[in-house]
């Protein structure tokens, strides 16, 4: 599994609220869902984001409300990975459960800048920073949560078996 | 082997005798929630997943709250999915309007949730039933439509975090000023992944309300769940509301625990939370007398009884400052009718105050009171993130009732000594 795409940088404490307000939360199609992805920290955001761009940031992504429709919104505007130092003990459920790759990596973060190319080697857990020509190591993931994204989510996962 | 009342529960739950901090367990559920805004996406989950019949229809509670009654066409579609899922499944426990409310406020008012029990919901705020002894944690809606299918989830064991409060509380201070001030000292990351166990002689002499509302923010420093263990006062609750008695577990004195804090709060003065985080903690003599738009009492953390009255017993007889819109919702049916008895809606009316159907309100930023750009609001909610009440220049100041009620009469952000 290899994304690749341009980096967008984000701080820490990403909170659930500033991926997705909460007045956008009166429907559950996640292609409206998607357009309004980080519609107050950053309204450029959904208009120039890539498929396969990486979301990179600091602690504590995705903390706050339980809604999905955070890593929903962000899956399907095509962020491709979400590569922080740590991450919402939620959040993190979620993205796996819907088969969104999110990596820890305190490297990447510090290493990284605004727009550079990335790639990221989910099965390796590989991280390559082209124009630094740079590689880096996420922390591993077990080997039925690499499952589950590879099935596309939980529900893809399950039905598998 | 020493266990601490989560570990208790979550063994038990497990069908094991012990689990210990780090384990992933799979764990029967007692009961599992979703509100208007979780749970169409989980029915969904559910339905993809080919099942037919849920796990127990008695188990599952559905609570439209966020924002109902229905503010658009697009929610009232979301209900309408909940209330015909409900329906087709019979379930037991789904709450139409004018017996809906808070989640959090009804379902333990109801009876629905016992000490020892383990409830899954799909809110963050399903950490607020730790109040009763119970284990609670929020997941999102995939996790709760595998729920809804099968009645079991796999949790990782949390490692614990002891929090010993110890002195005696100032008058104006409460569990609010307490979670506050522990959210201050343990930061929004400062429980991730973790559980917190409220505990010490301060705690034992907390009404139910105010440990509600500190369970209830436990979330907001990340934890997995916080928990009190079960006592006389929650046995009292209880009686009056359910007829299973419930599982009422202790932490064994030697076990063990990551991290222990203990707080002096005789010192402690009213605490309020800063834009833009809930861990931007200051006690009120080192707030800026910051003049206020909007006042908002309520919601799960503060929109109970004992809230109500709190403020309306502060109340009586003044008048709102000019330019200051108080808004107040009882987080239930039975909260409003009692307040209604009691004389602290006509108080609160009389002070100026506009009194909303049971629901979220303007906590999310979903109706019933946004924010336009560059007001400034105080809260008894749980949450101040940027936007989080409505316009992304909107600021959001968070503190107990008592401080929401002297500051709505005020004007500026004020001390119930002020008054």
């Amino acid at each position: 599994m290899k994304i690749e795409g341009k980096v967008w940088m984000f701080g820490d404490h990403v909170d659930t609220d500033l991926i997705i307000p909460a007045r956008y939360l009166n429907v559950s199609d996640k292609n409206e869902l998607a357009k309004h992805c980080f519609a107050d920290l950053r309204p450029e955001f959904i208009k120039e984001v890539g498929v396969g761009d990486i979301v990179v940031a600091g602690i504590n992504f995705g903390c706050g409300s339980s809604r999905e429709q955070a890593p929903l919104a962000m899956k399907t505007a095509g962020v491709g990975a979400v590569i922080a130092k740590s991450f919402a003990r939620i959040f993190y459920r979620n993205a796996f459960n819907i088969g969104f790759p999110v990596l820890e990596s305190e490297e990447v973060p510090e290493q990284v800048r605004e727009g550079d190319s990335v790639s990221l080697d989910l099965s390796k857990g590989e991280i390559v920073g082209i124009e630094q020509d740079k590689h880096f190591y996420a922390r591993p993931i077990p080997d039925f949560m690499r499952d589950i994204l590879k099935a596309g989510g939980l529900v893809e996962y399950l039905k598998k078996r | 082997m020493p266990m601490t009342i989560t570990e208790k529960i979550l063994a038990e739950h497990a069908g094991r005798e012990a689990v210990s901090p780090g384990e992933l367990v799979q764990v029967d559920v007692d009961l599992a929630l979703a509100n208007d805004i979780t749970a169409p996406l989980a029915i969904d989950v559910f339905d993809r997943l080919g099942a037919r019949e849920v796990f127990d229809r008695e188990k599952i509670a559905l609570v439209p709250d966020h924002f109902v009654p229905n503010k658009d066409i697009e929610s009232a579609q979301q209900v309408k999915v909940t209330r015909e899922f409900a329906r087709k499944h019979r379930i037991k426990h789904f709450f139409e309007l004018g017996e809906t409310g808070i989640e959090h406020v009804i379902l333990p008012e109801k009876g629905l949730i016992t000490p020892g029990d383990l409830i899954i919901g799909a809110d963050s705020h399903t950490c607020t039933y730790g109040a009763l002894g119970a284990f609670s944690a929020g997941v999102g809606s995939t996790d709760l439509g595998a729920i809804l299918a099968t009645g079991k989830t796999w949790l990782k064991v949390p490692a614990t975090i002891k929090l010993v409060y110890e002195g005696e509380l100032s008058p104006w201070v409460g569990g609010k000023d307490l979670i506050l001030y522990t959210l201050g000292l343990l930061g929004v990351s400062g429980a991730v992944y973790h559980s917190l166990e409220f505990t010490g002689e301060v705690t034992e002499g907390l009404s139910m309300s105010q440990r509600f509302t500190m369970a209830n923010m436990a979330v907001e420093a990340g934890a997995k769940n916080g928990i009190f263990e079960p006592d006389e006062i929650t046995k009292e609750y209880m009686e009056e509301r359910s007829d299973r008695s419930g599982n009422f577990l202790k932490s064994d004195l030697d076990a063990c625990y990551e991290n222990e804090f203990k707080i002096r709060v005789d010192d402690m003065e009213p605490q309020v939370a800063l834009p833009h985080s809930p861990d931007n903690i200051r006690p009120i003599s080192e707030v800026d007398p910051v003049v206020l738009d909007q006042v908002f009492l309520g919601s799960c953390t503060n929109g109970r009884l004992e809230d109500l009255r709190d403020a309306a017993r502060l109340l009586e007889g003044r008048k709102v400052a000019d330019g200051v819109r108080f808004i107040v919702i009882p987080g239930s049916p039975s909260i409003y009718r009692e307040a209604i008895k009691e004389g602290i809606v006509e108080t609160l009316l009389d002070v100026g105050a506009v009194i909303g159907p049971p629901c979220c309100g303007p906590c999310l930023g979903g109706h019933m009171g946004i924010l336009a750009e560059g007001e400034r609001a105080l809260s008894t909610s749980n949450r101040n993130f940027v936007g989080r009440m409505g316009h992304p220049k909107s600021e959001v100041y968070l503190s107990s009732p008592v401080v929401a009620a002297a500051s709505a009469v005020i004007g500026r952000i004020a001390s119930p000594e002020d008054l």
